[in-house]
């Protein structure tokens, strides 16, 4: 890679501005596509049999009574998707995942598909596949996992990463481990010490749009896929890896998308859809229900967290310690580890010691959610620090403000930071107007601080000059949040002309280099990366055809202002060349103009947010109402700061739901109680404020424009904020979220 | 040779060592070394390791050059959502 990514200070025109989304009218008048608005001639309807058992071996599955049915075109079950996997654990996971082996490990695990010429024969066949299962005793809680008496879901696990070696298995998969110092030595330093443990309940991402693919095999080994997904590429990959197809063979176009957070980053129904396909010889739609997506897609983990933090009375941290408990589904994830390497990283802490535990339980495979595992993290430990603040006497953003990490401090998950934006966000905090904002009765303020890393990774992207000299570009990474504006913006910027003169769109699979999806907030970081690159290929192809032109040597052909100009005084007389005028000139001189770039966006450059929340709360209902939301959080550079305020909002949102309502109830029998929207309740309108936002531009040095990712960090810090807000308010320590009415209650009741 | 610190669990695989030396230019002749040095670091590098230099994460780019006064920190390579 000969592009250098280093940051330049340069002078912005459209960089920063606000133009009009480029999807609005497609969107707002119905006319945008998505997953379930794709359709092709003599497409079959696809539906999923599902496990209504938490645990249970699968002994054997008849489905000859729906293969006779009248219009059904093929059912599938494990068999028909063999295992390829070759020893890749995590491929294993997705395979089994996609479709039941020899047990279903969940409610709403999917044990066989069918494909038929309608909607009511696929369910009539459904009904016809006749299964007989053996039901095993089941666990969900994640603390009751873990206990030696708790229903094995493996016997083949055995607790990675301690020594020696467990001689059991048990539902305890993997342990992790970070921090420095000694905090033993730190906590018998400390005046005071705070040490609880909190609680945090299963949560779905809550994405409007469900999954939905068409999937069409043809018989000569090649396939297409339209599906709503955060990564086509990656669903490529994945699909193929499943079915033993060529990666080459199979075309993946994605769809608009209602929303990942994510939850799109995995495949679920697509290789059902595929082999469906494959077997009956046709298209085949697979659109899930909301009640599939509770069941069988998504959630996060359920979360048990210790939290241990000595002071000494001027306020200095001496030593913090967390021993957190993740569920992960039936497979071992890394969502422990996660909320490990962030739960102290806002903080410059001597002695600091993190533990995580993956625990395998009969629930849905976790997946990503917004800077998954993080929040609740966040929530356990800004809850302590908070209540230590309290303790010694000091005021909870002063008290974060002296323990502050900034350059130079070691991380608590391992490295030395450089230059960070955690400090700039609390001191904005403190001197905010929000903050001497006045309360009234039954009201509380609380503020937390929130982390996450952001990544790159490889990214392609086509610079296209048409024949008037207007401009498209092709992006792989899926526009989640307002991406193809950005890069829209990114590309007029570079190459010096309006914005309007501009297209992007995103690419299918065939058509453009591999890319990553779009999750780890690297959409525009990454491909805003990529579209410099492209942009400025493109201007030297520009400045070689302008010579050509004027019949004079490149080198004394510069880009300025959307033109080539001839520099130096003997080419005074030469007018400037605008692109459409090099664009019209390109058949002459060269054929078609095209910049493109394939490259590792490095350099994310890790992110850091601080939040505050006024909260009232009904102390004879335990209601609460949020009065009030501040979001100041840094962004490098905010391309088009309207998108940059969405994604602050929308993740405030997400989890001011995730704080005071959503969860996963489950029943005794291991069944999931409330898989719909009315008794999930996700935040509408009505139940929150304006969020306010504050944007802090620290520029990351490691991109041209200083752009760091913005998409997930603003989830982080609203679960602890809200729960300082309502212990403030109640005068309780809340440390169990949801904090649903009756849990506040209760929690009154108790004290 | 640069120093290289290793997380908790991959300092595990690594004979408990937190800390080490490695005559490796970039990030590729990192993994190599580490590779032969301690064959249990390899379902690690399989797995994915990103590379912090000076607190910046580099996840891919094997060609990246070790500075030799540069904090050179391995993580585990993680998922965003």
């Amino acid at each position: 890679m000969d592009f250098d990514p280093s940051y330049t200070a340069q002078q912005f025109k459209s960089v920063g501005t606000r133009p009009l989304r480029p999807d609005g009218v497609d969107k707002v008048t119905g006319r945008a596509r998505y997953g379930a608005d794709f359709n092709m001639p003599g497409q079959l309807v696809g539906r999923v049999l599902r496990s209504p058992h938490a645990h249970a071996i699968i002994r054997k599955i008849d489905t000859s009574k729906a293969e006779a049915l009248k219009g059904v075109k093929a059912v599938v079950t494990a068999a028909d998707l063999p295992d390829l996997t070759d020893g890749d654990a995590d491929l294993y996971a997705i395979l089994s995942n996609c479709m039941a082996r020899d047990k279903a490990f969940y409610d709403g695990h999917a044990v066989a598909a069918v494909a038929a010429i309608d909607a009511r024969t696929a369910r009539r066949a459904l009904k016809l596949i006749e299964i007989d299962y053996e039901v095993l005793p089941h666990v969900t809680d994640v603390d009751e996992a873990m206990k030696d008496s708790a229903p094995l879901l493996h016997e083949s696990v055995f607790t990675d990463g301690v020594d020696p070696a467990p001689a059991k298995p048990s539902n305890v998969a993997r342990r992790s481990q970070y921090g420095h110092g000694d905090v033993d030595a730190g906590f018998a330093d400390a005046d005071m010490v705070v040490e609880r443990t909190y609680r945090t309940e299963q949560t779905h991402q809550g994405y409007i749009e469900p999954h939905a693919c068409v999937a069409s095999v043809n018989n000569d080994g090649t396939g297409e896929l339209w599906v709503c997904t955060q990564g086509h590429f990656v669903y490529r990959q994945w699909c193929a890896d499943l079915l033993g197809m060529d990666v080459s063979k199979l075309r993946v176009t994605s769809s608009e998308i209602g929303g990942g957070f994510g939850g799109k980053t995995h495949v679920w129904a697509e290789p059902v859809a595929l082999a469906l396909s494959r077997k009956a010889g046709r298209p085949v739609k697979l659109v899930m229900s909301r009640d599939e997506v509770f069941r069988a897609s998504g959630p996060t983990s359920a979360t048990s967290i210790d939290v241990k933090i000595g002071a000494k009375k001027d306020g200095t941290i001496t030593a913090a310690s967390a021993t957190l408990r993740y569920t992960c589904g039936p497979w071992v994830g890394m969502w422990a580890e996660l909320g490990a390497m962030t739960a102290f990283a806002p903080y410059d802490l001597k002695n600091v010691r993190t533990v995580g535990y993956e625990v395998l339980v009969n629930r849905p495979k976790v997946s990503a959610y917004r800077a998954p595992s993080a929040p609740m993290a966040a929530f356990a430990v800004e809850s302590a620090v908070d209540e230590l603040a309290r303790k010694i006497g000091m005021d909870p953003v002063d008290f974060r403000i002296a323990n502050v990490a900034k350059e130079g401090t070691r991380a608590s998950y391992g490295p030395v930071y450089g230059p960070i934006g955690i400090g700039p966000t609390l001191e904005a905090v403190k001197e905010h107007p929000h903050m001497k904002a006045p309360l009234g009765k039954n009201q509380g303020r609380g503020m937390a601080c929130g982390f996450w890393f952001n990544f790159g990774g490889q990214t392609c992207t086509d610079l296209n000059i048409g024949a008037d000299g207007t401009v498209t570009i092709a992006v792989g990474t899926v526009d989640v949040g307002g991406s193809r504006a950005s890069l829209s913006m990114v590309a007029a910027e570079e190459l010096g002309i309006p914005y309007e003169q501009v297209k992007a769109i995103v690419a299918d699979t065939s058509s453009l280099g591999y890319n990553d999806m779009t999750d780890g907030s690297r959409g525009t970081f990454s491909s805003s990366m990529a579209t410099i690159s492209a942009a400025r290929n493109a201007i030297r192809i520009m400045r070689a055809r302008a010579a050509q032109m004027w019949g004079i040597p490149v080198e004394d052909v510069v880009w300025e202002e959307g033109h080539a100009k001839a520099a130096g005084a003997k080419h005074g007389n030469l007018p400037p060349l605008s692109v459409r005028e090099i664009a019209a000139a390109a058949g002459n001189t060269g054929g078609p103009i095209a910049g493109h770039s394939e490259l590792v966006a490095d350099g994310a450059g890790v992110s850091f947010a601080t939040h505050i929340c006024d909260i009232e709360v009904d102390p004879e209902t335990g209601q609460t109402r949020v009065l009030r939301y501040t979001v100041v959080q840094d962004a490098g550079k905010a391309v088009h700061p309207t998108y940059v305020e969405g994604q602050y909002q929308g993740g405030a949102a997400q989890g001011i739901g995730w704080a005071l309502n959503e969860e996963y109830i489950y029943g005794k029998d291991g069944r999931l109680q409330n898989p719909g929207f009315l008794d999930y309740r996700i935040p509408v309108c009505s139940d929150l404020p304006m969020i306010d936002t504050q944007i802090l531009e620290i520029p990351n040095p490691n991109h041209p424009y200083g752009i760091r990712g913005v998409g997930e960090t603003s989830i982080v810090p609203p679960l602890a904020a809200i729960a300082n807000a309502v212990s403030n308010a109640v005068g309780v320590r809340m440390t169990h979220i949801p904090m649903s009415p009756p849990r506040i209650l209760a929690a009154l009741e108790a004290e | 040779m640069v120093e290289v610190r290793l997380w908790g669990s991959l300092a595990a695989a690594a004979g408990g060592e937190e800390m080490l030396e490695i005559e490796a230019e970039t990030i590729r002749e990192l993994f190599a070394r580490l590779e032969e040095r301690y064959p249990a670091l390899k379902r690690f590098i399989d797995a994915g390791i990103a590379v912090s230099i000076d607190g910046v994460i580099y996840r891919d780019t094997w060609s990246k050059e070790l500075p030799r006064d540069a904090e050179i920190f391995l993580l585990p390579r993680i998922a965003g959502g």
